[in-house]
């Protein structure tokens, strides 16, 4: 009865307790929604596990109300979606209990926009279908626009209403886009739509793949990628600690959904709009990098730094994804794990740094000793040796993965200098900063707001999470190299959604 | 019909770009919300225009696509709470940094400033 239903529970879950958390609590309502809050994200991360233990084999479909796809609305948990919820899953559960230490007391209703974000989060990856996707990014987008400005503040604003008016837009696109696609094929469908995309011809094929960069747009909106990536960095550098971290999965949802609508509408079998785009994201990948390489070494303040670092990690895996083959896949899936949960840590990380050095805050500058200088030290460097990329933790392997995922000279040529290039830049600006903060401080007495041991703990929590997926660096490069065959080879999943085998 | 219906959408796309592109955000509004009157007609379109048809199959030979009804009147409910959150949002950017330029006024460089 309950695996029967597996697939629509990571859904079911955070929505139900955020309705629950916006009941008046009594005297003291914070500590229910929080003890609430901490709940539902520990049944999501068991729900997650079971969901990626089930849909391993074959993609497990539930059509909503029983109404068969596709006419009905399907949600489709494969390899890549469940592995994509678990990920949400393990991250949201040690930045919600950073959070629980005052920094929900902020603003109003923290914890239920907080289950909210995760409902919009989930949905966009385990939908399988197109409209719903754009439905699940306008939950995801109302309640980080809320998010963004949690706590309020002047900067906060400006940088908010950026975002607002961008994605305001972008929504505004993604609606034409699926205009365009129902148009030509009438069905939103995503399997149904791959096998009536590769169907068509002439000028259908052309309005069709107008409609495919339509939505390469709003999603490298999404994602950050280079000429729509202004509204990352500040907007990443103004908010709080723990909801810059949350937002470490917000790219990736852009990511996922180019992974999963390009090789699954517009992959190698798409017929007349087989490749699409791919070439844009190859030299818009590379622009990317370089450009938030100079931006991390030109930034001059921690937070920027990590935004920037961001930045970075969007463009290296939209310019793997792009040079399209199983072994460049699931480099970008090894490499989403690893840079979604390190820069996380690191924007709880700073937010303690800056709270600790008082003044200076967060910028690179000479500042007071921190209260708890020597772990906040250690931790800092064990982040910043992941995230540049050098051994022994798991930036090393994903940077080892994506430089072994060009094969031809011109990748090679391209690829390597800048993703190398880019590591010695983030290893310059980061040990630059690392020496500013933790060495180089006043003498006299360090400062005096410490954190309590137990909100430091969701920190190790993360950096624990990166020491995992080294040690077990080669069970994961298994699975990620099934989900990158099954990305490649779309047929199982069309399958699996609208039954019996169908001609691609 | 097709033409009238095609120039429609295609001004009210042309007037909200240009809107959209204004540095204030009042007028940057207007133009979301002129660019979400272009996607509805828009969408509506997707199921070919038809006149004085049924959305039911089997009581007539021709009939209209019930789908992109729905898909608008989605469309307009997630735009009319959007539009409404981003009013709000300009008027507290208006009376908190006492400007409603959409970028810092006089500052080359936002990001110095951190």
């Amino acid at each position: 009865m309950l695996s029967q239903h597996l697939v629509i529970l990571p859904l079911l879950i955070p929505m139900v307790t955020a309705l629950l958390q916006l009941l008046p609590w009594g005297e003291n309502p914070q500590r229910y929604r929080r003890a609430l809050g901490m709940l539902s994200c520990t049944v999501l991360i068991v729900c997650a596990t079971f969901l990626l233990t089930e849909s391993a084999s074959t993609p497990l479909v539930y059509a909503l109300g029983s109404w068969q796809a596709p006419y009905g609305i399907v949600l489709v948990a494969d390899g890549l979606s469940s592995l994509m919820v678990l990920l949400t899953a393990v991250l949201a559960f040690p930045v919600l209990w950073f959070a629980c230490y005052g920094e929900d007391n902020l603003g109003s209703h923290f914890q239920a926009l907080f289950q909210f974000q995760l409902l919009g989060i989930i949905g966009a990856f385990l939908t399988g279908d197109l409209f719903n996707l754009f439905v699940f990014f306008e939950v995801l987008l109302i309640s980080s626009y809320a998010l963004l400005m949690h706590g309020g503040g002047k900067l906060k604003l400006r940088a908010t209403l950026h975002y607002v008016l961008l994605n305001l837009t972008g929504s505004a696109v993604f609606l034409i886009s699926l205009g365009v696609l129902y148009g030509i094929t009438g069905t939103l469908n995503m399997a149904d739509l791959a096998i009536k995309i590769a169907a068509l011809e002439g000028d259908n094929a052309s309005i069709a793949r107008a409609g495919g960069l339509l939505l390469l747009i709003v999603f490298a909106l999404k994602a950050a990628l280079l000429p729509l990536y202004f509204w990352l960095p500040q907007a990443y550098a103004m908010t709080t600690g723990t909801v810059a971290a949350l937002f470490a999965i917000m790219t990736k949802v852009g990511i996922y959904a180019i992974i999963r609508v390009f090789t699954l509408l517009f992959g190698d079998d798409a017929g007349a709009a087989a490749l699409l785009g791919y070439d844009w994201l190859w030299w818009l990948g590379l622009g990317t990098l370089a450009i938030g390489a100079i931006g991390v070494l030109g930034s001059r303040d921690l937070r920027l730094v990590i935004s920037y670092l961001v930045v970075i990690s969007v463009g290296t895996m939209l310019t793997v994804f792009s040079m399209n083959s199983e072994r460049s896949i699931s480099a970008v899936m090894y490499y989403m794990l690893h840079s979604t949960l390190i820069t996380a840590a690191l924007f709880l990380l700073v937010d303690v740094i800056a709270k600790q050095r008082g003044k200076t805050a967060s910028r690179i500058i000479k500042g007071r000793r921190m209260a708890q200088h020597a772990a906040l030290g250690i931790m800092f460097f064990i982040a910043a040796i992941a995230i540049i990329g050098m051994p022994p933790f798991s930036g090393f392997i994903g940077k080892l993965l994506i430089l072994e995922a060009a094969r031809t000279g011109a990748q090679v040529a391209l690829l390597w200098p800048l993703v190398l290039g880019s590591t010695f830049l983030v290893m310059v600006a980061l040990s630059r900063a690392g020496s500013r903060m933790f060495w180089h401080t006043f003498d006299g007495k360090p400062g005096d707001v410490t954190h309590p041991q137990s909100q430091l703990i969701p920190i190790g929590m993360l950096l624990a999470a990166i020491v995992g997926i080294t040690v077990f660096a080669d069970v994961i490069n298994q699975f990620v190299e099934r989900i990158a065959y099954d990305a490649m080879h779309p047929a199982a999943y069309i399958e699996a959604v609208l039954g019996g085998p169908h001609a691609k | 019909m097709e033409a009238l219906y095609a120039t429609t959408v295609g001004m009210l796309t042309a007037c909200s770009i240009y809107l959209i592109l204004r540095g204030r955000s009042f007028p940057i509004v207007i133009g979301i919300t002129m660019l979400s009157y272009a996607v509805n007609l828009f969408l509506f379109s997707t199921g070919r225009l038809v006149m004085n048809e049924l959305p039911i199959i089997g009581n007539q030979e021709s009939y209209t696509d019930p789908l992109p009804q729905a898909l608008v009147l989605t469309a307009i409910v997630i735009g009319f709470a959007m539009t409404a959150y981003s009013i709000i949002l300009a008027v507290r950017v208006r009376g908190e940094l006492g400007t409603d330029e959409v970028n810092e006024p006089n500052s080359s460089d936002a990001e110095g400033q951190r």
